[in-house]
């Protein structure tokens, strides 16, 4: 800004003139300079934030569109538009409305379509984006509040996604918010308030949709765009982390400036998601309201799934027996004002495993801090098979949470893979404990399994294939040396070794020290050490592999 | 003559014309009293009868036992009505393929002649649900209507877009596009392998007509929003999603950064 204040810069142009007098007063200039050279490092695996930025984007403007037209209404009234099968069908307003969206506005089921499609691409980007961030090390010092602004936007992302899903009050969203509501009642005490809070008195009512209605269309994408610019803002201020790589460190970031290409790219980038995004809606069906017909608390359909950002809630009370080695879960505790029922078999599943979840992911960067006591600001990004501990921690995770995920669909596994659906629930409750603890272990068998792989290339080259006869009759292998820039890739990590416990002041090592220590053993008691220069120099120079090697460095590995 | 006039006055003359008043009326009755109403008018032939009982014996008395008696390894027949014969062989069902859960769905057996011929049979042992009329089979209902009553009472286990689903230990209740008028109507009344009953008094005949009204308007009218995925709701657009939408995404992605400038 003062740089544009001191400008002696005298437009000779009418445009010129105008031009100056904006910026002379916007700094428009001055800002571009800054963001223009605003450096990115280019990756692939960087552009699933701008999916969802994009994403976002494209649902406020279909969400517009359908705004125009829906009417959050749950007022009775017969259905007399032009789908046949539902003609005369005595519906709420809201269904109706939704119907017209599809059958009688011009591009109205194109925009629909966008809409969810563009929901389901938004949380589906979301959650890779957070799965790169994690297994990357992106969320340490100094990036941990924004990781916890990405988790706080995952769950609104979800939010949303929810309280749209339950809008067009046709019998799949009504399934939906039946069970919100039994969730709801399943809390001890307060539940069957809550509820009659929620719904305005005895589940369906009157009042949902339109409730539902004010926090899909206005709170919650406001706050989504309020942590939407936090989050960038932050991404602004910490600068973008970078792959390591020669030349990498942790006070420079090496990749191209924001303008012009970048910012050419991020734009044609929107265009091409809106692309992919229009292309689905053009061409395939979603969400077919007129399928499932009004919403009538009597029937369920079979196959009546959330969409998939619920799945896993779904699954995890899918999965809950209702009794449980002969004991049941709903009990009825007699209190001083009357019997109060108890349902651990809503109650647990609802709550618990989401629990966990959340609980784990907003904690983890101040869990991994504390083990490891690094304080330093990082800026380049581990290879997750470098951190071979949380890497399996993350496996574990996301197996967890597919799990459930898997759970949510198993009727359809049962009937497309013909197998009974009891089997495919007891083998799943199974999976549910023990497939994160195999995850773990297999996870940081191949994590470490790869970090041994990079270590023999660092140190011996890649084998050729290529078996050569020496004059003294020994066959052998040819290995090609990698280029210096390959095998920074491969040394170029730290590898911290298990820490004792710190004693303090009084040179006591306290209780809390001592459960630091182990659990600093189990993050990198299993470690394979990088190799040192040391170790590289002693690697080339074994002899038998230096005669044939000097031959062969010309034709260095180039894959 | 004079010996015809003698057998007429024979002292068991008075009770071989009770009995058959009897069984006229007991006969009358029955046939008032079927269960279902929308019986066809054809009524099969004893020709049919016994060809049907040939049939029968060579091909279903293993399991289903002589007479239709029932084994251990099948039901009786008896009263289940033609119908349930028309239906269960009709799509191949029967004879059944092998054990399990429930009988699975194959090219039919035997050709619509054969089939008439067993429905006689099995028909002739016992009164039971017969063929319908083909004035409930003519799709000509009302399909908003027909549309309610499958919600309500076929789209637990049918689904509502009518694409199937499961139910417990590998039972399942199959996909309704492509089955025949008759056969859904047959389903109805007759109940096959885990299906209820639905009988007039719950819906009637008219209303199955709706119902098979609905399910032929929304298998000819195809998809107003483009492929459907299955019909399968929400699993199989999260699928597609995130193995279709977000692979051509990486795709993209991939393509972008690796041209760095």
């Amino acid at each position: 800004m003062s740089a544009a204040s001191e400008t002696t810069y005298t437009p000779t142009t009418k445009v010129g003139h105008i031009t100056n007098f904006v910026d002379e007063r916007v700094g428009g200039s001055g800002i571009l300079r800054e963001f223009g050279r605003k450096v990115f490092p280019d990756h692939w695996s960087f552009m699933f934030g701008e999916v969802a930025l994009y994403s976002f984007v494209i649902l406020l403007l279909s969400g517009t569109f359908l705004t125009f037209f829906f009417d959050p209404s749950m007022a009775e009234t017969h259905y007399d538009g032009p789908y046949v099968p539902l003609k005369g069908i005595e519906m709420s307003v809201a269904y109706s409305s939704s119907l017209n969206i599809s059958f009688d506005i011009r591009g109205g089921l194109f925009m629909r379509q966008v809409h969810h499609w563009a929901a389901l691409l938004f949380v589906a980007s979301v959650s890779v984006h957070m799965l790169r961030v994690f297994f990357t090390g992106a969320f340490r010092k100094p990036r941990e509040l924004n990781w916890v602004v990405g988790g706080v936007l995952v769950i609104l992302s979800m939010a949303a996604g929810f309280t749209g899903y339950s809008l067009p009050d046709d019998l799949l969203s009504g399934n939906g918010l039946r069970i919100i509501d039994g969730v709801m009642k399943s809390i001890p005490i307060v539940g069957t308030y809550l509820s009659f809070f929620l719904f305005g008195g005895e589940f369906p009512g009157t009042v949902i949709i339109g409730r539902l209605y004010v926090l899909h269309i206005l709170l919650i994408p406001a706050i989504i765009l309020l942590m939407v610019v936090v989050h960038l803002f932050m991404v602004v201020v910490h600068k973008h982390t970078q792959y390591p790589g020669p030349g990498r460190n942790d006070r420079n970031v090496v990749g191209y400036p924001l303008g012009p290409v970048y910012a050419a790219k991020a734009g044609g980038f929107f265009f091409i998601v809106f692309g992919v995004v229009a292309l689905m809606a053009a061409a395939f069906t979603i969400n077919p309201i007129w399928n499932y017909g009004p919403y009538d608390p009597s029937p369920v359909s079979a196959g009546t799934q959330p969409d998939w950002y619920i799945g896993w809630v779904d699954g995890a009370l899918r999965l809950m027996p209702g009794w449980l080695l002969g004991l049941p879960m709903e009990w009825h505790i007699p209190l001083p004002w009357g019997v109060n029922t108890l349902s651990l078999n809503v109650l647990l599943p609802a709550l618990v495993p989401a629990g966990i979840v959340f609980t784990v992911l907003f904690t983890y960067p101040w869990i991994e801090r504390w083990i490891t006591r690094d304080n330093r600001e990082h800026h380049v990004l581990d290879r997750p098979r470098n951190v071979p501990t949380r890497t399996a921690i993350g496996v574990a995770g996301f197996v967890f949470y597919c799990v459930m995920w898997a759970a949510a669909s198993s009727d359809l596994i049962a009937t497309h893979f013909h197998v009974s659906l009891n089997d495919v629930t007891y083998w799943l409750r199974a999976l549910f404990f023990i497939g994160p603890v195999l995850a773990f272990i297999v996870a940081k068998r191949v994590a470490l399994a790869l970090q041994r792989k990079d270590r023999e290339i660092a140190l011996h080259g890649r084998e050729t294939g290529r078996i050569v006869r020496l004059p003294h009759g020994e066959y052998q292998e040819v290995h090609a040396q990698l280029d210096e820039y390959k095998r920074y890739k491969l040394v170029g990590y730290e590898s911290p070794l298990p820490e004792a416990g710190i004693p303090n002041a009084k040179g006591i090592v306290d209780k809390k020290e001592k459960r630091r220590a182990m659990l600093s053993r189990f993050f990198f008691e299993d470690r394979v050490a990088p190799a040192t220069p040391a170790e590289l120099e002693a690697g080339h120079g074994h002899g038998h592999h230096e005669a044939v090697e000097a031959g062969e460095d010309t034709k260095a590995v180039s894959h | 003559m004079k010996a015809l006039s003698q057998k007429r006055r024979h002292p068991l003359a008075a009770i071989a014309l009770l009995l058959m008043g009897l069984m006229l009326t007991g006969g009358l009755y029955a046939v008032a009293t079927t269960v279902n109403q929308a019986k066809a008018e054809t009524t099969f032939s004893a020709h049919e009868t016994a060809e049907g009982e040939k049939l029968f014996i060579a091909n279903c008395a293993t399991c289903h036992g002589m007479g239709a008696s029932g084994t251990s390894s099948g039901p009786s027949l008896v009263g289940v009505g033609a119908a349930a014969v028309d239906f269960q062989v009709g799509t191949g069902r029967m004879p059944m393929q092998m054990q399990g859960p429930q009988a699975q769905k194959k090219p039919a057996q035997f050709n619509e002649e054969q089939t008439a011929q067993l429905s006689a049979y099995v028909a002739s042992l016992g009164a039971g649900p017969a063929i319908p009329a083909d004035e409930y089979l003519d799709g000509k209902g009302d399909a908003a209507a027909g549309g309610e009553l499958f919600r309500v009472n076929c789209a637990m286990c049918h689904n509502a877009a009518a694409a199937g689903g499961a139910l417990t230990r590998g039972k399942f209740a199959p996909a309704l596009a492509g089955v025949s008028n008759a056969h859904i109507y047959e389903a109805m009344i007759t109940g096959p392998q885990n299906m209820p009953v639905f009988n007039d008094a719950n819906i009637t005949p008219e209303g199955k007509r709706d119902i098979i009204t609905f399910l032929n308007t929304i298998e000819a009218q195809g998809s107003p929003g483009g492929a459907q995925l299955g019909s399968l709701g929400p699993v199989s657009e999260g699928l597609f999603l995130w193995i279709a939408g977000l692979g051509v995404i990486v795709a993209f992605t991939i393509w972008l950064t690796s041209r760095t400038s």
